[in-house]
């Protein structure tokens, strides 16, 4: 089962990026999360699968710590990435999220021009110090992004103004500009029409080259499509979690064989 | 997997598929015993109605084909239900190699009434026959029921009618060294018994079927085997 898909085979060998170890999250008295251990391999897409509810976004987000902004989420245990606590006191996590990229389930441009969507990250950051170098990098990144054919003609124009798939794809641009190390995406395509989910799939195929991408999905045939590793999350519990061929032919988890053939688990 | 599907439509695909795979089944066993009975009492028109009925069988199996596309396009089937569908399209395949082997016979019947008999063939044929139709109707079953002990009981059993297949061997060779006007009846009815050999590796393929489709996995260790034919004739075999 290995071999299901011959040109991913190295995904096994890649290094850990991320490795979380025990991660309980509560909000208030709900324990969401229940002493989940996992690896996330280095320039892999490892898809979070498992009915709503079953904390896949929540696990997502403890990863750049998005809970950090909800006041009665706890979370516990560790997280390290390339071998660093993100969860340690020293850590800044608005610098933390330039690491760790984030696409939302809805496309979100700010109300700006689609150039500014760009070049916002990068700004902030002060990862650029004149205005050459970052035209490069908003080009660079609509380019990684596969829109910059489609906008290169019109960077002034609002980003609200782009189609939904553009508008994907503009957030997209906008989280890889700072070139992170990993990036999170919860849902990228479910507002997206086929075309534009196909788009956007290739360019998470692309994306792996350089980045370690964790995607959640309820779409099981997309993060069969899309991604290497499939992690399985049902009622807070890592159910589990293995090379995504096997687990779409061959799950070890009655559970996880319920859920991906659809039947009542 | 016994729960079924929250889309109910999805379990009445998958039990139509496999239902044509029984009843494919049934006419493939009904035609090796038909072809057996022929060949024993060299009766024309019941090889014939065999190889007429062949037809339906070949026609079956491209409606399993068509059907199992159908069904892995709009289903997108995972896990066991896409093992289901993999194994559904490999039976079929088998039985109809078991029914083109059953025409065989049935052909070669046609000629083998114009010759001599050769006394205790047609029966041990029909024996041989017998056993295999029996590995196949329980590999089937073992199929029906996901039943992995009787699959691989159906794997053991190969062995009994390689032995019967290499007894036949000696048998035809004695004859045709005997006398050289054995050598064409007997070089006719040592094809069926080889084709009827290769039905038994069949039913044994679709055994393995079984266990694949249970445990996910295909059985590891090789099966004994009991064809010493290929080494038959070397001085003190």
């Amino acid at each position: 089962m290995e071999d299901m898909r011959l040109a991913d085979r190295t995904a096994s060998a890649r290094e850990n990026k991320i490795t979380a170890r025990g991660v309980q999250v509560y909000y208030g008295t709900n324990h969401a999360i229940k002493d989940v251990d996992v690896d996330i391999a280095d320039r892999t897409v490892t898809a979070f699968i498992g009915p709503s509810g079953c904390g896949k976004s929540t696990f997502l987000r403890c990863l750049n710590r998005m809970n950090d902004t909800i006041p009665i989420c706890r979370v516990e245990g560790r997280i390290e990435i390339d071998g660093e606590d993100i969860y340690d006191k020293r850590v800044d996590p608005v610098q933390l999220r330039a690491r760790v990229g984030m696409v939302f389930q809805k496309p979100n441009p700010f109300p700006k021009s689609i150039y500014d969507n760009v070049a916002y990250g990068p700004r902030i950051h002060g990862l650029t110090r004149n205005r050459a170098e970052l035209d490069e990098v908003v080009e660079k990144s609509l380019r990684r992004a596969a829109l910059w054919n489609e906008v290169k003609d019109r960077l002034t124009s609002p980003g609200t103004g782009l189609s939904g798939g553009q508008q994907q794809r503009l957030c997209i641009a906008r989280a890889v500009a700072t070139s992170p190390e990993v990036l999170l995406m919860d849902e990228p395509c479910s507002a997206l029409d086929p075309i534009a989910t196909a788009q956007v799939e290739e360019l998470i195929d692309e994306l792996r080259e350089n980045f370690s991408v964790v995607i959640v999905t309820h779409s099981m045939q997309q993060a069969a499509r899309v991604s290497q590793r499939t992690a399985f999350f049902h009622l807070g519990n890592l159910v589990e979690f293995g090379e995504t061929g096997q687990i779409f032919t061959n799950p070890r988890d009655p559970r996880t064989e319920a859920y991906i053939t659809g039947r009542i688990g | 997997m016994s729960e079924q599907h929250i889309l109910r439509a999805f379990d009445r695909d998958l039990e139509a598929v496999q239902g044509l795979v029984m009843r494919m089944g049934g006419m493939v066993e009904t035609a090796i015993l038909d072809a057996a009975e022929a060949l024993a009492a060299r009766d024309e028109d019941m090889a014939e109605k065999v190889r007429a009925g062949d037809k339906a069988i070949d026609a079956l199996e491209e409606k399993i084909n068509e059907e199992t596309a159908r069904l892995i396009a709009l289903r997108a089937p995972a896990a066991s239900d896409l093992r289901t569908a993999l194994s559904v399209l490999k039976i079929a395949s088998s039985l109809e190699r078991v029914g083109d082997f059953a025409k065989n016979m049935a052909k070669r019947t046609t000629v083998l009434s114009q010759m001599h008999d050769i006394p205790g063939a047609g029966g041990a044929l029909k024996r041989m026959s017998k056993a295999v139709v029996q590995m196949l109707s329980d590999a089937l079953d073992a199929y029906n029921s996901r039943d992995v002990a009787l699959a691989e009981d159906v794997r053991a059993r190969d062995r009994e009618v390689d032995q019967m297949y290499t007894a036949l061997f000696r048998e035809f060779l004695t004859h045709m060294m005997e006398d050289p006007r054995n050598i064409t009846p007997c070089m006719h009815l040592h094809f069926i018994a080889k084709n009827i050999e290769r039905m038994g590796d069949h039913a044994t393929t679709i055994s393995e079927q079984v266990i694949y489709l249970v445990t996910g996995a295909m059985p590891e260790e090789s099966r004994p085997k009991a064809d010493s034919v290929t080494t038959a004739g070397i001085e003190g075999k």
